[in-house]
């Protein structure tokens, strides 16, 4: 078994693409869930948003790079308007069923045929991501082949591509988490924080409660929506399969793994995720591939993993259910 | 249970003047006060084909604590959540300072001054009592989102507020659990903890959803104080409550309310003698004289009305 090709891929995921992308979408989730008590069940719609968003913008149209961003995230404010108007005066289940809806309406106009001229169908958007490589300093700047360092015989080496989208994304992790813990500790996030534990009360002390989720929500789907962005600039291309709704469960794992409410919960929660996820599938198909299993094949170790990390998951809501950074003794109100 | 206290027993200057201003009022439903802080006129609450509130017209003194009783179901709590804004009246108006406050969302009748506690206690569990506390101050420069990224432009105020808070939560004792989850308080402590949130909002009229269910009595003298406070700072009290010790503890003037209507209004001393009164929560014929033969030939009516129907039925 390949040891070091095993630590090498699982430490670099800790702090990878995929750990960047869904990190950040998570810290809007975290804003949603965490924060407010909104049941937003449509995060990978603001991801999907700002990703074609972009992709249309440059493609298609045709514009600059930097007015393919701006389109994205104006987009994500408007799906945040359109879903939150309707369904932040009714009870929270509402924003539950139209948000879950929305992003598989958004997801299934995005592969549609009819506007496949335009969003490409499901083969998605390419070529839209030349902007953001112009300006790679790790490519034009500084001049290594690769970036990272030896950990004693363990390579950590990233091309200078995925360098410079991982430095980006956590850049935009530290600014969204910076946000957070500067609106959580102000007025403002006591009033969202109030207000998932019980509106009525907070109306009955004079805040518009309607307001604070909207805010809430348009927060938190542009902070996912840059997530979006770094999917679509990482692989160069956006797809619209890649926003369905598992995606969104994978980041309320992430923010229930790190602990809801906490600033860095949903950022520990995302690198300990696909850890494990990189990690068990790695010892699993070394193994299978140096005879040590031999009841299944290299293609099924990739479902096995998400059999193993889900049971992984459920052990650790039983012992520690209040997530990495959680306080316990906010869990045991919550039994009362 | 009521022998009065020698501080209690000297009433103070607001109670002489509220007093004064009920005392020579009629005790009719609506009948008119001298200087009505919230004024209620034709206000109608229907469920189906439920009216659960019907309420002609009202006048609440101000400086005054006026009690809102009725048996279950009388509509007292529709009534106080139509004029808080928390449900919509179909039809009706009313006035609070002679502004005029039906359709006003809720949060807006509390920033007018017009500030609720609930029946079922609300405390947000997952928040400290400080943070509780500090919620209810209005006009909070780190309300808004943008003001609230740069601390050095709120944190003054916040320090007032916090002040004001710790004030507070002295005057109701609570100052020893600061720094605890609300969750965690008792039932009791969360009463306290709704009112003295309340009075954060530095209210006029202070409407209390039966403060006193599921308090333990060794907190209940210790509420009623601080309700009794509350018209010595100058506050308008208006409270729902079945507990009729209370009532004539602590209430100037009592409105009774029956199948959604005002049916008397009164002194707390005389208002349970009140033939309406008694009717409301007795039933009409509750003490219509019943002798042995009476009794006999209601009996036998009945039986014979009985017999006739069981007649008719075998006949078919």
């Amino acid at each position: 078994m390949d040891w070091i090709t095993i630590i090498s891929t699982t430490l670099k995921s800790a702090v990878g693409v995929e750990t960047v992308l869904y990190g950040v979408a998570a810290i809007g989730l975290n804003v949603h869930f965490g924060y407010t008590g909104l049941l937003n069940f449509g995060q990978a719609a603001f991801m999907g948003v700002a990703g074609y968003g972009l992709a249309v913008t440059v493609t298609v149209m045709g514009l600059p790079f930097w007015v393919g961003i701006g389109v994205g995230l104006v987009a994500a404010v408007l799906l945040a308007l359109l879903m939150g108007i309707p369904t932040l005066h009714l009870r929270a289940d509402y924003l539950a069923i139209v948000t879950i809806a929305g992003a598989e309406i958004v997801r299934l106009i995005f592969r549609s045929v009819a506007f496949k001229d335009v969003f490409g169908g499901s083969d998605g958007q390419r070529g839209f991501s030349n902007g953001f490589y112009a300006i790679n300093p790790f490519e034009h700047f500084f001049t290594a082949r690769q970036y990272g360092f030896n950990l004693g015989p363990v390579p950590l080496f990233f091309s200078p591509r995925q360098t410079w989208v991982i430095f980006v994304g956590w850049v935009l992790i530290a600014l969204a988490c910076g946000v957070v813990f500067l609106l959580m500790r102000s007025p403002w996030g006591r009033v969202l924080k109030a207000i998932r534990e019980d509106e009525d009360a907070v109306r009955s002390l004079g805040k518009s409660v309607f307001s604070y989720k909207m805010q809430s929500l348009v927060l938190g789907g542009v902070i996912g929506s840059l997530g979006g962005f770094i999917y679509g600039l990482a692989y160069a291309s956006v797809q619209p399969d890649v926003f369905g709704t598992e995606t969104t469960f994978y980041m309320y794992t992430m923010v229930i793994l790190g602990g809801a409410a906490r600033v860095f919960g949903p950022v520990i929660g995302s690198m300990l995720f696909w850890v494990l996820l990189v990690l068990v599938y790695g010892v699993l198909a070394e193994a299978v591939g140096a005879g040590y299993i031999t009841f299944m094949d290299v293609n099924q170790v990739g479902a096995l993993r998400w059999i193993l990390v889900g049971l992984g998951l459920i052990l650790l809501l039983i012992f520690r259910p209040q997530g990495i950074f959680g306080d316990k003794r906010e869990i045991a109100i919550d039994a009362r | 249970m009521h022998a009065e206290t020698p501080a209690e027993a000297t009433t103070t200057e607001r109670k002489t003047a509220a007093l004064a201003a009920f005392k020579d009022l009629a005790h009719e439903p609506g009948v008119p006060k001298p200087d009505p802080i919230l004024v209620v006129d034709n206000v109608v609450r229907r469920f189906g084909g439920l009216t659960a509130v019907e309420v002609g017209h009202l006048e609440i003194q101000r400086g005054s604590i006026t009690a809102l009783i009725g048996p279950n179901g009388a509509g007292k709590t529709t009534f106080f959540n139509q004029l808080t804004g928390f449900d919509t009246a179909d039809s009706g108006s009313w006035t609070f300072n002679g502004r005029a406050m039906n359709g006003v969302p809720a949060h807006k009748v509390a920033r007018a001054g017009m500030v609720r506690t609930f029946q079922l206690t609300k405390a947000l569990s997952r928040l400290t009592v400080l943070e509780n506390m500090r919620l209810g101050a209005q006009r909070q420069l780190g309300e808004s989102f943008w003001r609230a990224l740069l601390p050095f432009l709120w944190s003054r105020q916040e320090v007032q507020i916090t002040m004001q808070a710790y004030d507070l939560l002295t005057r109701f004792k609570l100052d020893a659990k600061l720094d605890d989850f609300a969750g965690s308080l008792s039932g009791g402590q969360r009463k306290l903890l709704e009112m003295a949130r309340a009075l954060m909002v530095r209210p006029e009229l202070v409407m209390l959803d039966e403060p006193m269910a599921g308090v333990n009595p060794a907190l209940t003298q210790s509420l009623l104080g601080h309700v009794k406070d509350l018209r010595e700072q100058g506050m308008t009290v208006l409270f729902v409550e079945h507990d009729m010790d209370m009532v004539r503890d602590i209430s100037d003037w009592v409105i009774v309310m029956a199948q959604g209507a005002v049916i008397a209004e009164g002194p707390p001393g005389t208002i349970m003698s009140d033939e309406r009164v008694v009717d409301a929560y007795l039933g009409a014929h509750h003490d219509a004289p019943l002798s042995e033969s009476d009794l006999e030939s209601q009996l036998h009516e009945a039986e014979e009305a009985l017999e006739a129907e069981i007649e008719e039925e075998t006949q078919k």
